[in-house]
């Protein structure tokens, strides 16, 4: 198997691993898994608690290459934005921005579980309701997989 | 100078012993007749050639060159095994008993003679790869008509006591097969001594070439017949025909010759390196050894590291050394090694896992490389991994709140 150069180069570079302090009232933490030991991702996001931007972003993620390299370039983008603005990242440009092959593309759907869930994770800390998702998923996903 | 990345992956493949290509060489250009051609030299340099092969290959296992079927490689061998006896001894039964950590082509062969009204029972094996041979007889019935266990595992290199499960076939008159692919060459298989009736094995596992192997079919008590699993010009006592791949079987005859010569020695060397590796890596915390570390091949150890994923660690030293896990990250639920969880691994071990495989060619310095490049990989991905840091944190991994998703 060969793996796009983007991915490789997140992979060995990654960019904001790490941890953000969990308790702090600005800081919001997803944990999502595909099964318990196949792809964990942990995503926080600091939050300007005036402006709602996201200050700050850090993974850690147990996965494949892949898996990594979703996590680490989400963290690149999703700097700056508001929360409601990242909250609609779509899988789909993870995939495009990284190459992913179809086979893959569950390590994508698994980063922006993460993101949603971190952002969740701050709202609800802060007295704002869970945003809601809003994409479907066309009926006959899953037979594109691998 | 170190030729990047390092081969670790000789339960795959091996390369060519150049002392084989040098053997093969004539037979592609010079002596290219067909050894079915009896009636002029070309055709008897051949046949030559093939009688050669066939009593380097005979040799390295006990056997009589007679016995020796040459095929396309061990999958073929599996299959004529499988499929053979069970339409040639379809009077006397439909019952196959085999493991459930055999080869992919022992396992799927049975699945698809179960289609056609065999019964198959597969084994299960404890947490070092080993059969009950308490279960094994009690699985034996009227209509058993094979036992099939490989004689050495392809992932972990457990070595399973051929002797002692033969010996229970034998006394309920059931056939004896074995699939020694990674046995052989590699430490002794001998087919009289083993009690094996039919044995299947390639020559790219023993440093020959690719897409040639052979099935041992025992002619003496008791005389094994298979029926064949390929019509035509009668080739291989009318049990596998098709012209002979000349140049291929010569070069499998010498990679056994050479075998036989070199395995002790060769055996000593390579344990020794493995076990260097094994003792360096086991360094390491939340580290483990798959399968048995005594009954083993002394070329294999399949190790795991927990919280990091095997496919991540792979791509991790993708340029520095080849080898291959026992995961398998492709899907939205992708299932690890079935002979790892067969072994009773949880996921976390079973994704985690490396298979290393030296080789006649692995040097000392490539074992310390790898030593250096591993342990870096790991301890690097365990830096990014949450599972790590909850670890060493004390978190207990079953109470984990995941998030809703």
């Amino acid at each position: 198997m060969s793996y796009a150069e983007r991915v490789l180069e997140y992979y060995n570079n990654p960019r904001n691993a790490g941890t953000l302090d969990k308790s702090s009232q600005h800081v919001g933490t997803g944990l999502v898994h595909v099964s318990e030991y196949v792809d964990v991702v942990r995503f926080q996001v600091e939050v300007n608690p005036v402006t709602h931007v996201i200050r700050d972003a850090r993974f850690k993620t147990f996965g494949c290459g892949s898996a990594i390299a979703c996590s680490s370039i989400v963290t690149e983008w999703i700097k700056g934005k508001t929360i409601e603005e990242a909250f609609r990242l779509d899988h789909m440009e993870i995939v495009e921005a990284l190459s992913l092959p179809p086979s893959k593309i569950h390590s994508a759907i698994l980063t922006e579980d993460a993101v949603r869930a971190a952002i969740n994770d701050y709202r609800v800390k802060n007295g704002m309701e869970p945003a809601e998702e809003e994409y479907e998923e066309p009926a006959d996903y899953y037979d594109e997989r691998d | 100078m170190l030729q990047l990345p390092v081969y670790l992956d000789n339960n795959a493949t091996t390369p060519l012993d150049p002392r084989v290509l040098e053997t093969m060489l004539p037979y592609f250009t010079q002596h290219f007749g067909n050894a079915s051609s009896r009636h002029h030299a070309y055709g008897w340099a051949a046949e030559a050639a093939v009688d050669l092969a066939r009593e380097q290959v005979a040799a390295l296992i006990g056997a009589d060159p007679k016995e020796i079927i040459f095929t396309s490689g061990a999958t073929e061998a599996d299959n004529l095994a499988l499929k053979g006896v069970f339409e040639m001894y379809a009077d006397k039964g439909n019952h196959i008993i085999t493991t459930e950590i055999e080869h992919k082509a022992i396992l799927d062969t049975c699945r698809h003679l179960e289609k056609l009204g065999a019964s198959v029972t597969y084994l299960k094996v404890n947490h070092e790869g080993m059969i009950d041979l308490k279960e094994l007889e009690s699985a034996i019935t009227a209509k058993t008509i094979l036992v099939a266990v490989m004689y050495a595992n392809n992932e972990i290199g457990s070595i399973n006591p051929i002797r002692e499960i033969s010996a229970v076939a034998k006394r309920h008159g059931v056939l004896m097969m074995s699939d020694i692919t990674q046995a052989a060459g590699k430490i002794p298989v001998n087919v009289n001594k083993d009690g094996i009736d039919l044995a299947a094995f390639s020559a790219h596992k023993l440093y020959g070439p690719k897409g040639i192997g052979a099935l041992y079919v025992r002619r003496k008590s008791p005389r094994v017949k298979v029926t064949a699993q390929m019509d035509g010009g009668g080739h291989e006592r009318g049990m596998r025909s098709g012209t002979l791949n000349v140049p291929a079987i010569a070069g499998f005859g010498k990679a056994c010759e050479l075998a036989l010569q070199e395995m002790e020695e060769e055996g000593k060397r390579l344990a020794a390196m493995r076990d260097k590796l094994e003792n360096a890596l086991l360094q390491l915390e939340e580290t483990y050894v798959n399968g048995s570390r005594t009954h083993r091949l002394p070329h294999v150890s399949n190790i795991s590291f927990r919280y990091v994923e095997g496919e991540a660690l792979l791509m991790g030293f993708g340029k520095e050394v080849a080898l291959s896990s026992g995961s398998a990250c492709t899907s939205a639920s992708p299932e690890p090694s079935y002979v790892l969880k067969a072994l009773g691994l949880g996921d976390d071990l079973a994704h985690s896992s490396l298979r290393f495989g030296l080789g006649r060619f692995t040097t000392e310095e490539e074992i310390d490389y790898t030593i250096n490049a591993v342990t870096a990989t790991v301890n690097r991905l365990r830096e990014i991994s949450p599972l790590w840091e909850m670890f060493k944190e004390g978190v207990d991994m079953n109470a984990i709140e995941w998030s809703h998703h």
